[in-house]
C-alpha cells in the first residue's frame, strides 16, 4: 500500500487575522532585528569622525533608503502594539474570541494612526523634523 | 523545520470527477471534494458533486450522506451522531475545521462549497484522517485522576461547585482535533508539540482540585515543544466548534508555570 498523503494545509486553511497578525509578528521582529544592523553602522559611523558620518547620512538620505527606513518604523509600531498584545495574553486577559478580535483591531488602528503620523513628522519633505 | 509545500505523492491532481446535478434539479449547488484512494496508487484529486439542495438537508453532513446513498458509494467519512457531541465528523470546510453536521450549507459563503480532511493529517481515505498520533498526545497527558490521598471511606472525592465550574468548560472537549489540526504550530512540530487538543485535556486535570500530581503534570509540560510551541496564534479557539477556549487553558497553563518559579 502507497504511504498516507498529507493532507493540504496552508492551500486550504482560510488566511483568517489570527494567522495573519501572527506571521507579521515575526516578520516585524526578524526585520527589527536585521535593521538593528544599520544602528550599528550609524554608531561606526559616528566613532568614524565628521566624514564618515556625513558619507553614512548621505547614503541614508537616499530615497529608497528612506522608504525602507519608514517601513521600519511601521514594523517597530506592529511589533511594540503586538508585543504589548501578547503581554496582555502573559496575564491571562484577552483570550475571548470577541477580545481578541477587538485587540487585533486595536493593533492595526494604531499602527496606521501612529505609523501615518511619524511618517509625516519624519520623512515628509513638509514634515517637522529633518 | 517546517515545510510547506505538500510531499509530491500527497499533491492534488487534475484527475477529478464532475457528477453533475439530475435533469430538473432547481437549487443546484457545487460540492467540490477531497479524494484519495489508498487502493488506486494515485494523488489525491478533488471530485466535483453538484446537489439539488432543494431535496438535501441543510447540513453539509446531509449532503455528503446523499452523495453516499444517491451519487457516489465510494465516498468515504465519518459520521455517527448527527448532533456535535461525537466530533467524529470533523473535516475542513470552506477553509475552516468544524464539524460537518453543525455547519449549514447556507453559511458557506462562496458558490462552491470545498470539502478537505483535516489540515496537515495523515490521509487513510478520502475524509478520514489518521488520528493516531493525536489520540497518543491526548493519553501523553494521562487524562485520568491520580490522586496519594486515601480515598473517603463513606462515598466519593468531592468538590465545591466553584472547583466543579473550572472543569466544566475544558471537560466539554470532545476531542473532534478541529483544534489542533488549525494550528500552524501543530502542523509544523505535531511530532514534539502537543497541540491544543492535549494541552487543553492536561489543563483540565491540572485544575481539578481532586487531582494530586499538579506539579508532576507541569513538569512534564515545561518543554520548549511539548508547551511553549503554542504563540497564541488563536486559530485553536475560532476552529473549535464547542465554544471553548483552548489557547485560554495554554496561556493559564503557561502562567502557572512562571508563577510557581519563585
Amino acid at each position: 500500500m502507497a504511504p498516507r498523503p498529507l493532507s493540504p494545509h496552508l492551500s486550504v486553511y482560510r488566511f483568517a487575522y489570527t494567522m495573519a497578525l501572527s506571521i507579521l509578528h515575526r516578520i516585524t521582529g526578524v526585520a527589527l532585528a536585521s535593521g538593528l544592523l544599520v544602528l550599528v553602522a550609524w554608531l561606526l559611523a559616528l566613532g568614524g569622525g565628521p566624514q564618515a558620518y556625513a558619507a553614512f547620512t548621505g547614503f541614508m538620505g537616499h530615497g529608497l533608503i528612506q522608504v525602507i527606513l519608514g517601513a521600519w518604523l511601521l514594523a517597530f509600531l506592529y511589533h511594540l502594539a503586538n508585543g504589548i498584545r501578547h503581554l496582555f495574553w502573559d496575564t491571562g486577559r484577552g483570550f475571548a474570541k470577541t477580545a481578541a478580535r477587538r485587540s487585533a483591531r486595536m493593533v492595526i488602528a494604531f499602527v496606521v494612526v501612529a505609523g501615518a503620523l511619524l511618517v509625516y513628522v519624519f520623512f515628509w519633505p513638509a514634515g517637522g523634523v529633518q | 523545520m517546517a515545510e510547506f509545500q505538500l510531499p509530491p505523492g500527497s499533491r492534488i491532481s487534475n484527475d477529478g470527477k464532475t457528477f453533475k446535478a439530475p435533469e430538473g434539479a432547481k437549487k443546484v449547488r457545487r460540492f467540490q471534494i477531497y479524494r484519495f484512494d489508498p487502493d488506486s496508487g494515485q494523488n489525491p484529486r478533488v471530485d466535483t458533486y453538484e446537489i439539488d439542495m432543494a431535496t438535501c438537508g441543510p447540513m453539509v453532513l446531509d449532503a455528503l450522506i446523499k452523495i453516499k446513498n444517491e451519487i457516489d458509494p465510494t465516498l468515504s467519512f465519518r459520521r455517527s451522531c448527527r448532533e456535535g457531541i461525537c466530533g467524529s465528523c470533523a473535516m475542513n470546510i470552506d477553509g475552516s475545521n468544524t464539524l460537518a453536521c453543525i455547519k449549514s450549507c447556507a453559511d458557506v459563503k462562496g458558490a462552491d462549497v470545498r470539502i478537505y480532511p483535516l489540515p496537515h493529517m495523515p490521509v487513510i481515505k478520502d475524509l478520514i484522517p489518521d488520528l493516531t498520533q493525536f489520540y497518543a498526545q491526548y493519553a501523553a497527558v494521562k487524562p485520568w485522576l491520580t490522586t496519594r490521598s486515601p480515598a473517603p471511606p463513606d462515598g466519593e472525592r468531592l468538590q465545591s461547585k466553584e472547583d466543579q465550574e473550572k472543569i466544566d468548560g475544558p471537560s466539554a472537549c470532545i476531542l473532534c482535533a478541529c483544534c489542533s489540526t488549525s494550528c500552524p504550530s501543530y502542523w509544523w512540530n505535531s511530532d514534539r508539540y502537543l497541540g491544543p487538543a492535549a494541552l487543553l485535556a492536561a489543563y483540565r486535570w491540572i485544575v481539578d482540585s481532586r487531582d494530586d500530581s499538579t506539579g508532576e503534570r507541569l513538569d512534564a509540560l515545561e518543554d520548549p515543544f511539548r508547551l511553549y510551541r503554542c504563540h497564541t496564534i488563536m486559530n485553536c479557539t475560532e476552529a473549535c466548534p464547542k465554544d471553548l477556549n483552548p489557547a485560554r487553558a495554554i496561556g493559564e497553563i503557561k502562567r502557572m508555570i512562571a508563577g510557581r518559579r519563585h
